[in-house]
């Protein structure tokens, strides 16, 4: 299957390995991976911060990019579910409305993707160690995935899953709210750094770059003994 | 006196409030203890989403028609004797207490908990009459005797311990120290007691305004609130206009819904229906009934038809309980009458959009407050909302228009997001959000972007 690719801003300019073992994973599964060149943000980060119109400007650029894309696949949650869920609304009157209804139903998350569209949860990977797997808010209440990241990661070799206390609650990155209120960010992320630490795993999963940026952060500062890592980095792992 | 604005207020409260481990271990304890006994309360429904959504479209209807409910509702409970009195702002509903106090020769009144008579500062209006105002929910009475605003919209004193409220009636009532919270409640019976006795007017709020019979509706647990509206000579009603629903009828199903959200159970020990004073062949009640309807700013959420939504709550407090947010503030560091997500929500909209925007900033946008919502309100796409509606109104800093202004530059433009190397990032991202690093390990921009890379692999498309 041809899928396009899109990797979100953060991961772009802060994690391109991350972006890599994407794509490792999906020529695994067997897709033919393209990614427009052209391509830069879903628009989400001036939507969520009030700033309606120049998010649409951006939005129509990620329209125009992915124009003739067949499936578009990210590994991110978050983008995802920002396509699927406001893209209809910020267009609502305009002539492209049509275009985004067809468009926001060919957008997928990488493990969405894998094992509801593709069907694959076994990708043949292996890594060794104790693991949790964090819901980001994205994935668990805007774009509807909970069983899908497990169950690509109990196929994974080598690889033990625990599940975290309050593992729904947010870990308090949410965009400019994590600078803005710093305080109460990092205090929502001291309990989920402990709810961590509290599993005994020496890895923190999970299908978004952003939680796992401040996760990590937060983990760092505090000096816990654990690595944050993306789904798409365990499932390229040991091949 | 310069006057300091709600949103440093709000900056420096949620920040001590972030840190002191003590708050949040208190409020974790008791928003656990709720978060046991939902589970039991919804065991009731055999079909929860449904409920939620008849709730949902029966406020929708409500809200919608509110002009015709509300008349139909003056229309049948002044036809028993009941003085409806509409008041646009918290001024003119304490002023026209002020004026049926006056009359009455009032001297002291009992009330039962009442959100609305805290956002019009009743209180401390009436304080200022020289009229005593007691307060006769116990959560409150404790708040009141601390001198402190309810911390919650259903429970008022969550953020006290039971040591905490032993040692506040020590300090205020000289009761022993050692008291368990059953000993303390019947001091505080006591107490009330004498003021039931003297009280010549009792006030409460309204859970509903129910227009096709034209009542009130007060929902409670101790009691109280029937006390309140029964035993003193005149009884007033004060309560917001968005209250109403069409038909007793519907609270076949907000009354158990509005009892699991907000406490767990499966129905309110205390369900009211008020729909005038005594009659002649009755016993008891009151001798003079009016009910005072408060705008204060509701009618520009109506005009706003996305925020409108926000008017269906039925404060349960179930948002509260689950924001991460509020968790970690607590209810005081909003430094407004309602907190948590629908005090976020509605505050902006009923006082001032400049004064309020940041707390719809103040959010995460988890959207566990959509998922628990007993009516299915969109909180956190309200807030959105709101954020939006600041910004195109001119709310926004200049620094902030500029940002976007950049940011909007750069996501147009592939070669703008592949300029400068990843350490002159670091430099400038890291220094630009200072509070990103001090609480975190700072940023670390790749050499070069996933895009460059990409290309230099594979070539351009
Ligand atoms: S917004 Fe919903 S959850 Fe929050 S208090 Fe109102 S009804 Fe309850």
């Amino acid at each position: 299957m041809k899928v396009s690719l899109f990797i979100p801003c953060f991961m772009d300019q802060l994690y391109p390995d991350i972006a890599f073992n994407t794509v490792k994973v999906l020529q695994k599964a067997g897709c033919t991976v393209g990614y427009n060149t052209n391509q830069t943000c879903c628009g989400q980060p001036a939507y969520n911060a009030g700033f309606k119109a120049e998010s649409r400007a951006v939005c129509e650029k990620f329209l125009s990019d992915f124009n003739d894309s067949e499936i578009i696949v990210t590994p991110s949650a978050s983008c995802a579910g920002f396509i699927r869920n406001y893209y209809n609304e910020i267009f609502s009157s305009s002539a492209l409305s049509w275009n985004i209804q067809r468009l926001t139903k060919k957008v997928y998350e990488l493990s969405d993707f894998l094992v509801n569209i593709l069907k694959v949860e076994n990708l043949g990977a292996s890594f060794e160690g104790l693991a949790t797997y964090h819901d980001s808010c994205a994935g668990l209440r805007e774009y509807g995935i909970k069983s899908e990241p497990r169950k690509l990661l109990q196929h994974v070799k080598r690889l033990q899953l625990t599940e975290m206390s309050d593992v729904e609650t947010c870990c308090g990155f949410g965009g400019s709210f994590a600078v803005k209120f710093e305080s109460i960010s990092l205090a929502m992320g001291d309990q989920k750094a402990g709810n961590i630490s509290a599993t005994g795993a020496r890895y923190v999963i999970s299908t978004d770059v952003s939680c796992l940026m401040h996760i990590q952060g937060v983990i760092e500062n505090k000096n816990i003994q654990v690595k944050s890592l993306h789904l798409a980095d365990v499932l390229a792992s040991g091949y | 006196m310069s006057s300091v604005s709600p949103s440093s207020v709000f900056n420096v409260k949620s920040n001590e409030k972030a840190k002191d481990l003590g708050h949040r271990q208190t409020i974790n304890f008791n928003i656990g203890r709720y978060n046991a006994v939902v589970p039991n309360g919804k065991k009731q429904f055999s079909d929860l989403t449904r409920v939620r959504q008849k709730a949902k479209n029966t406020k929708w209807r409500a809200i919608e028609t509110l002009d015709q409910q509300l008349e139909l509702f003056e229309k049948n409970i002044s036809a028993r004797g009941v003085r409806v009195i509409w008041a646009e702002n918290a001024d003119e509903a304490c002023a026209a207490v002020g004026e049926i106090c006056k009359a009455k020769k009032c001297k002291s009144i009992v009330k039962s908990k009442s959100m609305v008579t805290e956002e019009i500062h009743l209180n401390e209006f009436l304080e200022s009459m020289h009229i005593e105002s007691i307060e006769t929910d116990l959560g409150e009475y404790i708040q009141q005797l601390d001198g402190e605003p309810p911390y919650h919209i259903v429970t008022p004193a969550m953020h006290k311990s039971k040591e905490d409220v032993a040692a506040l009636f020590a300090r205020k009532l000289n009761t022993d120290p050692s008291l368990t919270p059953e000993q303390l409640t019947l001091v505080a019976r006591e107490k009330l007691r004498e003021k039931y006795v003297a009280a010549e007017i009792g006030v409460t709020g309204a859970n509903f305004i129910i227009a096709d019979t034209g009542s009130i509706a007060v929902t409670e647990n101790e009691g109280n609130g029937r006390l309140s509206s029964a035993w003193p000579k005149t009884h007033i009603v004060i309560t917001g206009i968005e209250k109403v629903i069409p038909s007793i009828n519907d609270l076949s199903f907000f009354w158990p819904l509005l009892a699991t959200y907000g406490t767990g159970q499966q129905l309110t020990v205390y369900n009211t229906i008020v729909s005038g004073p005594r009659k002649s062949d009755e016993t008891d009640g009151p001798e003079e009934m009016i009910v005072i309807l408060l705008d204060n700013g509701r009618t520009n959420i109506i005009a706003d038809a996305k925020a409108r939504e926000s008017l269906y709550c039925i404060r349960c407090g179930a948002c509260l309980n689950a924001c991460p947010v509020y968790k970690n503030i607590g209810g005081h560091s909003y430094g407004t009458t309602y907190s948590g997500p629908i005090g976020s929500v509605i505050t902006p909209n009923l006082k001032d959009k400049g004064d309020w925007k940041h707390l719809s900033y103040a959010s995460s946008l988890c959207g566990n407050c959509t998922e628990v919502c007993a009516v299915k309100i969109n909180l956190h796409e309200l807030l959105l909302h709101n954020r939006h509606t600041a910004v195109e109104e001119g709310y926004s800093t200049l620094s902030e228009k500029l940002a976007w202004k950049l940011w909007k530059r750069a996501s147009l433009s592939r070669k703008l997001m592949n300029t400068g190397s990843g350490s002159l990032k670091n430099k400038v991202v890291n220094s630009m959000f200072k509070s990103w690093s001090r609480g975190r390990s700072g940023l670390r921009f790749s050499a070069k972007t996933f895009n460059q890379l990409w290309k230099e692999k594979n070539g351009d498309e």
